[in-house]
């Protein structure tokens, strides 16, 4: 096992590399660079000369190869250098919003799970009864709904209902606030987004957990035990839902990886100031050196994710061992 | 007798009740002391250095920390010509024939590090702006052409020598980009101020969450006593339209200060009633068309002047002012200024010819005179802006399709829009431009037209020496008419004679606000009174 880990975590590093190539050399292909936009984008009017000393200010004068090898120079001291819109040190910006995305990633990975693995369980068991049509028809709306067109909703739901009923219209607040610093607050602000967020992701995780479970409670070794009398719950509990569990943690594992810089619209929905906004502000913004870096960082998350899914495999299931 | 008593009666009662209802309305107005104003700002500032940038995003969050030399008279900001001064005691008369402009200083301006604002200070600002050293960006550095020496002879007076008497000069030192900064921060670092904030402003910063939001606090020691009325500020950055209309209409802001379009006004005025004020005005942004002068058939003046007199402008401003943030119709001046087209002249240009189809007849005559087939296809290369680019494309597309073209609209996001836009190359047909200014100062507004040797915004890409000509003659003139002829000459001759650039509606600027946001009065520019000493809030 221990070996089994080294050799993954050496893994990382081509993967990595590969991804920085990637994202460097795409990022290029797109016309326009950082300057012209923040000069030209307002239209109004500037001289050349500040382009100029822009360009050279951000090394976009600088041939491709100078730049990207001193790019990397920076990442394997984790350096990755400054934002080229606002000058801050890129690690600085992004710490800024990763605890908030983090944030809400976890607190929709739970609704997630809360949600996903009872309905997914219950709609297996009670297959083909009205139980199993409901849970079926509520996890195939969640599927079909884009978790922001779900995040409007309940922005103008909150919007008008209160509106109606207390008489002045209210929504969640626009601003984050540590949740240690005010749990009330920072939890009314999140709970909205989250349960959008939460609501497609559990839908994935429930039609995979009823379908894992229908395969499971198949098997021979469930067969096998109701013949030896054991009781449907310890069945469903010890041998069958444990079983059906391990794609659902692979489902639920990648889709906690995605929300970290994936709620790239919800977070723009609900004004939160995440990684997701901070993506796409910065692709908006041809800002090289922060996309770059969050592109890395969201790589990052994936590979660890992934890693930590294939240790918990071991766990779910003593017959898998890995070399 | 009897009658005139009574009339006298009923006069002094209706005086007493005027006088009265003058007194509520006075009452009602008088500024409270108070409150932070909560405000969404659409967009974040790049750096914190004003004279580096070009983006309201930079003006909304950070003018109310800094003074200006002069600014537009924030209680007359609607006017394009009413300027005053900020940190300078009076507005200087220029002497050695329009060549000098001396401005006297204020002596109880401070920073808020306790030292004195001088004319040292001004003088070492205004040389950072207009003789910016190697390495350092001035955004601006262009519009004070004019320009030749900036000093400060004493501590009270700092003097601006110009080559040549100039009409765009003071509209130029107006812009609020123009923060004045300390000359000792300048002499230790030129780039200090890009990273951070010290001003003699109505507000001192207080902090600044990267994404999130800015914050201000009074500064006691403002120089306009009694200004600010606020206690602070607190600015909320939002890009996305629909989070910054839903925070006013939840109160979570009270104010958005570049506009929203009007179908937005309406669901607010719908949501909040009285609660909510709205503002209007023209807006200093001209939605533009270049058609390129590198590509084939729109290097021919009949081709380019046919697509001009097939867009009916005014039965276009009546409906897309519905729908979109364009409304007025004007030439290249912005509507309403003294160097502005009257109706009636505007009336001659091509392309605004009161009868549409006679206008359209005369396009389609052009077009055969120059050989262009009925089904003609071309490209209307547009910016992938809803607000009013893609709009306004899709109509133009319908204006043209009179004519007997077929136009197809190549939509591409802000940074390759730009690219392609400035690349001085035959990638696109037709284009779509905009012009947006801070001052409205029509003398220096209008140098985007210039021919490309002169002029980097030029994306029509024409050389014209006439239009420079008359660019440079109405420039060395202090004359309003001599102004006013050459403009109208130079006007004619891009948008009619040659019809190397054409407007196809000017901007409307609509703010709606919570009613209680008092003091604050709209501008034709999103850049302009920004530094919220005037606003006061009701409750």
């Amino acid at each position: 096992m221990h070996k089994y880990i080294i050799k993954r975590t050496l893994l990382m590093i081509p993967t990595l590399f590969g991804a920085a190539v990637l994202v460097f050399v795409l990022l290029r292909l797109i016309p326009g660079d950082t300057c012209e936009l923040r000069l030209a984008g307002s239209g109004a009017y500037f001289d050349e000369s500040a382009l100029k000393i822009c360009r050279e200010q951000a090394g976009l004068n600088e041939p491709m190869a100078v730049q990207f090898a001193r790019w990397m120079w920076g990442v394997v001291r984790f350096d990755f250098g400054y934002s080229m819109w606002t000058g801050r040190p890129v690690t600085e910006e992004i710490a800024l919003r990763f605890q908030l995305s983090l944030q809400v990633a976890i607190m929709a990975t739970i609704t997630a799970t809360i949600l996903a693995i009872p309905l997914g369980a219950i709609s297996a068991v009670k297959q083909n009864t009205w139980v199993d049509y409901v849970t079926r028809g509520f996890s195939i709306a969640g599927l079909a709904m884009p978790a922001f067109w779900l995040g409007i909703l309940i922005i103008l739901g909150l919007l008008i209902s209160t509106q109606r009923f207390l008489g002045e219209p209210w929504m969640p607040p626009l601003e984050y606030i540590p949740l240690w610093e005010d749990p009330g607050r920072n939890l009314i602000q999140l709970i909205w987004p989250a349960l959008a967020t939460g609501y497609r992701f559990s839908a994935v995780a429930t039609r995979m957990t009823r379908s894992a479970l229908l395969e499971v409670l198949r098997e021979d070794y469930v067969r096998t035990a109701r013949a030896k009398g054991l009781i449907e719950k310890l069945i469903m509990r010890r041998h069958a839902l444990k079983n059906a569990l391990l794609p659902v943690a692979t489902v639920i594992g990648l889709e906690f990886a995605f929300l970290i810089g994936g709620l790239v619209v919800t977070e723009q929905v609900f004004n939160l100031n995440g990684v997701g906004k901070l993506f796409v502000e910065a692709v908006g913004n041809h800002d090289y050196t922060l996309t770059q870096a969050l592109v890395m960082l969201v790589a990052l998350v994936f590979i660890l994710t992934n890693f930590v899914i294939d240790i918990l495999y071991a766990w779910l299931d003593p017959r898998i061992r890995y070399r | 007798m009897r009658h005139a008593s009574m009339r006298t009666a009923l006069a002094l009662g209706l005086a007493a009740a005027l006088a009265l209802a003058g007194f509520a309305t006075t009452a009602a107005a008088a500024p409270k002391k108070g409150g932070i104003l909560k405000y969404i700002i659409p967009a974040e500032p790049p750096s914190y250095d004003g004279h580096r940038e070009t983006t309201f995003g930079l003006v909304h969050p950070i003018a109310p920390f800094y003074s200006l030399l002069i600014r537009v008279n924030p209680d007359n900001p609607a006017s394009p010509t009413d300027f005053v001064c900020d940190v300078c005691a009076e507005m200087p008369k220029p002497t050695d024939g329009g060549k000098k402009y001396a401005f006297k200083i204020r002596k109880d301006v401070k920073f808020w590090d306790g030292q004195p604002l001088t004319a040292k200070d001004v003088a070492a600002t205004w040389s950072k702006i207009v003789f910016p050293p190697k390495g350092v960006a001035s955004a601006r550095k262009g519009q004070f052409h004019m320009v030749s020496k900036i000093s400060a002879p004493d501590d009270e007076t700092a003097v601006f020598e110009l080559k040549f008497p100039s009409g765009a000069f003071l509209p130029a030192l107006a812009a609020p980009y123009n923060f004045l900064y300390s000359a000792k921060k300048l002499a230790q670092d030129m780039h200090w101020y890009e990273k951070n904030i010290l001003g003699s402003g109505p507000f001192k910063f207080k902090q600044h969450q990267a994404g999130a939001f800015i914050e201000g606090e009074r500064n006691p020691d403002y120089f306009f006593k009694g200004a600010p009325y606020l206690d602070g500020f607190h600015g909320i950055f939002s890009s996305k339209l629909a989070v910054r209309v839903n925070a006013i209409r939840s109160g979570q802001a009270y104010i958005e200060f570049r506009g929203f379009p009007p179908s937005h006004r309406d669901d607010l005025k719908k949501a909040l009633g009285d609660k909510l004020t709205v503002q209007e005005s023209d807006w200093n942004c001209s939605l533009m068309i270049a058609p390129n002068h590198l590509k084939k058939p729109f290097d021919d003046p009949r081709v380019r002047r046919a697509l001009t007199l097939a867009v009916d402008r005014w039965g276009g401003s009546q409906y897309l002012s519905k729908t979109a943030i364009v409304k007025t119709v004007g030439g290249v001046v912005f509507p309403g200024h003294p160097l502005a087209a009257k109706k009636a002249e505007l009336d001659k240009i091509a392309g605004y010819w009161p009868d549409i189809e006679k206008s359209r007849a005369e396009a389609k005559r052009l077009l055969k005179e120059a050989g262009v087939k009925e089904g003609f296809e071309f490209t209307l290369h547009n910016r992938g802006v809803d607000q009013p680019y893609k709009i306004v494309g899709t109509w133009l597309i319908d204006q043209w399709r009179q004519v007997g073209f077929k136009v197809k609209q190549w939509v591409q996001p802000t940074g390759p829009f730009y690219k392609v836009l400035r690349s001085r190359s035959p990638q696109y047909d037709v284009s779509m431009d905009f012009n947006c200014q801070a001052v409205v100062n029509p003398l220096a507004d209008v140098f985007k037209f210039l021919s490309t040797d002169r002029s980097g915004s030029n994306h029509a890409n024409y050389t014209d020496r006439k239009v420079d000509e008359l660019f440079d003659k109405m420039n060395r003139t202090g004359d309003i008419e001599e102004q006013q002829k050459f403009m109208r000459e130079f006007e004619r001759r891009i948008l009619d004679e040659q019809a190397h650039y054409f407007i196809t509606l000017w901007w409307y600027r609509i703010i709606p606000h919570r009613s209680s946001v008092k003091g604050w009065k709209i501008s034709p520019s999103h850049y302009l009174n920004q530094d919220l000493s005037n606003i006061w809030l009701e409750e």
